[in-house]
């Protein structure tokens, strides 16, 4: 089957109905893209734990923590997480859930001091090595003197 | 700790002064903050509650506060004295009746700050404010975990944020609520509506003791449900928004209410009044509906010779542990019911309240 609109090889179709008339579409990726029949997917990045409990086969529910044991199961049943470490290892079944709760996935608000200060430095060595490629080796020195200020003696 | 020497003291979310106190009675904002390297609560076993108790007294004797507060043991407290906390609102029911093995309180003795261990999570910690004051409440706890924070290692996660037991708390770890009375919205029936709008902009509306608690005396708990990609000063901010507009129609009912209906509300606080004061058995859930009336009827300007500090007495002192402390005495349902009416009997007589 060919595109509607440009006779390539159609790898999408579509069929509506509206008012008992059916409407069928056919389009290539390039065309259905401009056309933006099917919204984007959310974002880039890729859900890891999700992709591999996907490929190991495993459902959400028997994902279990390592730290405290808890399987995701028990989570759904009682409500409550076991132990900090669950958002990680429940990480690909929680975010759904904190969307719907939240309509949000990413803390914004206050930080503690010492986890300020490490992101801080963090951000600022990942601007040194952006420096250091673009060579910019002014700009780069004075963001290692920042980092050695931040780090301190020692 | 011998609670009854609280007893005289009514706390500071009971002083019934500060901003809007017409309608807005008290204003209390929780964080909930976990330790890293400890299951949460619920699957933690004694040895490590105890471990967790341990190092959250440590950090309440060490740290940098204004204020230093005592910590009570709740485990072993007797029945009585842990609901007679539940009243005051310094602990939640989980942690009095609910929840099991080493777990407290810490608060100050004007009872405006106040930390729960080892309550679903292993700190909460909680600031009371008479009046509207979200600012001084946030100002206040934000430093109160500062200090903490210093002495303790959290729960936080670069993306989640303060990690609690339960997800939706999870992020800023904060509730802020704030608790109206709404007679006025409640006679002219348009409190539902009011409501509806609320669920909408995802604020949740509870009664006087929280979550499942049933709304009573017209008093109302109004609070944020997101703490997950907003942070603290948004949803300060858009609670406040909420509230003035509350206010506003609430005010704006009262006014309706002396424009058109006059006698017959002042026929209803006199009436109320009446009843408080010469009833021989009396439940709660009466007591509680006849003060919103004399509360309602003192801001209209319809009763002399009670304060809504006073009224404030009365509303804690006719609670179930209260009044088995007031009476010295421990005391069934029918007993308490009688003593409840005899205490108010002897206090409007004191006051010699009268309807103008």
């Amino acid at each position: 089957m060919k595109c509607d609109h440009c006779g390539k090889p159609a790898t999408i179709h579509l069929t509506k109905v509206v008012n008992k008339d059916v409407v069928s579409l056919h389009l290539c990726a390039a065309c259905e893209k401009q056309a933006e029949l099917i919204p984007e997917g959310p974002g880039p990045a890729i859900n890891l734990p999700a992709l591999l409990a996907l490929l190991m086969g495993q459902t959400p529910g028997s994902l279990t923590c390592p730290a405290c044991g808890l399987k995701y199961a028990m989570f759904k049943n009682e409500g409550r997480l076991g132990c900090p470490h669950d958002y990680d290892a429940f990480r690909a079944a929680l975010e759904p859930l904190l969307v719907r709760i939240h309509r949000g996935t990413a803390h914004a608000g206050k930080v503690p001091k010492t986890i300020a200060a490490r992101l801080e430095l963090a951000a600022l060595k990942a601007q040194l090595t952006a420096a250091v490629a673009a060579e910019n080796y002014e700009e780069a020195a004075r963001l290692r003197d920042r980092i050695r200020q931040k780090e301190g003696p020692g | 700790m011998n609670l009854d020497s609280l007893l005289p003291n009514l706390g500071e979310w009971l002083r019934g002064a500060g901003p809007d106190t017409d309608v807005v009675v008290s204003t209390r904002i929780r964080l909930a903050r976990n330790l890293a390297n400890f299951p949460f609560t619920s699957r933690a076993n004694p040895h490590q509650k105890s471990e967790t108790e341990a190092k959250v007294r440590e950090a309440f004797a060490k740290a940098d506060l204004a204020v230093r507060p005592k910590y009570l043991n709740v485990t072993t407290l007797p029945a009585l004295d842990r609901q007679f906390l539940v009243e005051r609102q310094l602990i939640s029911r989980e942690l009095a009746n609910v929840l099991e093995g080493p777990r407290g309180v810490a608060f100050d003795d004007r009872e405006t700050v106040s930390i729960m261990v080892n309550e679903e999570d292993h700190l909460r910690l909680q600031v009371l404010r008479s009046g509207l004051a979200l600012d001084e409440a946030w100002a206040e706890i934000d430093k109160v975990d500062d200090a903490l924070e210093a002495k303790l290692v959290y729960a936080f996660h670069d993306q989640f944020g303060y990690l609690t037991a339960c997800p939706t708390n999870v992020g800023t770890g904060m509730r802020a609520s704030v608790m109206l009375h709404l007679p006025a919205l409640g006679i002219t029936k348009q409190i539902e509506k009011v409501f509806r709008a609320l669920q909408k902009i995802n604020l949740v509306v509870r009664g006087l003791y929280g979550e499942g608690s049933r709304a009573s005396g017209d008093l109302y708990q109004i609070s944020n449900q997101v703490t997950l990609g907003k942070s603290e000063t948004r949803v300060l901010t858009e609670i406040r928004e909420v509230i003035a507009m509350i206010l506003q129609y609430e005010r704006q009912a009262r006014q309706v209410l002396i424009r058109e209906r006059k006698q017959a509300e002042q026929d209803r606080v006199a009436r109320a009044l009446g009843t408080l004061g010469s009833a021989i058995e009396i439940t709660s859930e009466e007591t509680m509906e006849l003060l919103s009336a004399v509360r309602l009827g003192i801001h209209l300007n319809f009763v002399d010779d009670i304060t809504p500090l006073t009224l404030n007495q009365l509303f804690i002192h006719t609670q179930s542990a209260h009044l088995q402390k007031l009476m010295g005495t421990p005391l069934d349902g029918e007993e308490r019911n009688a003593a409840r009416a005899r205490y108010l009997r002897n206090k409007l007589r004191e006051l010699g309240a009268n309807p103008k």
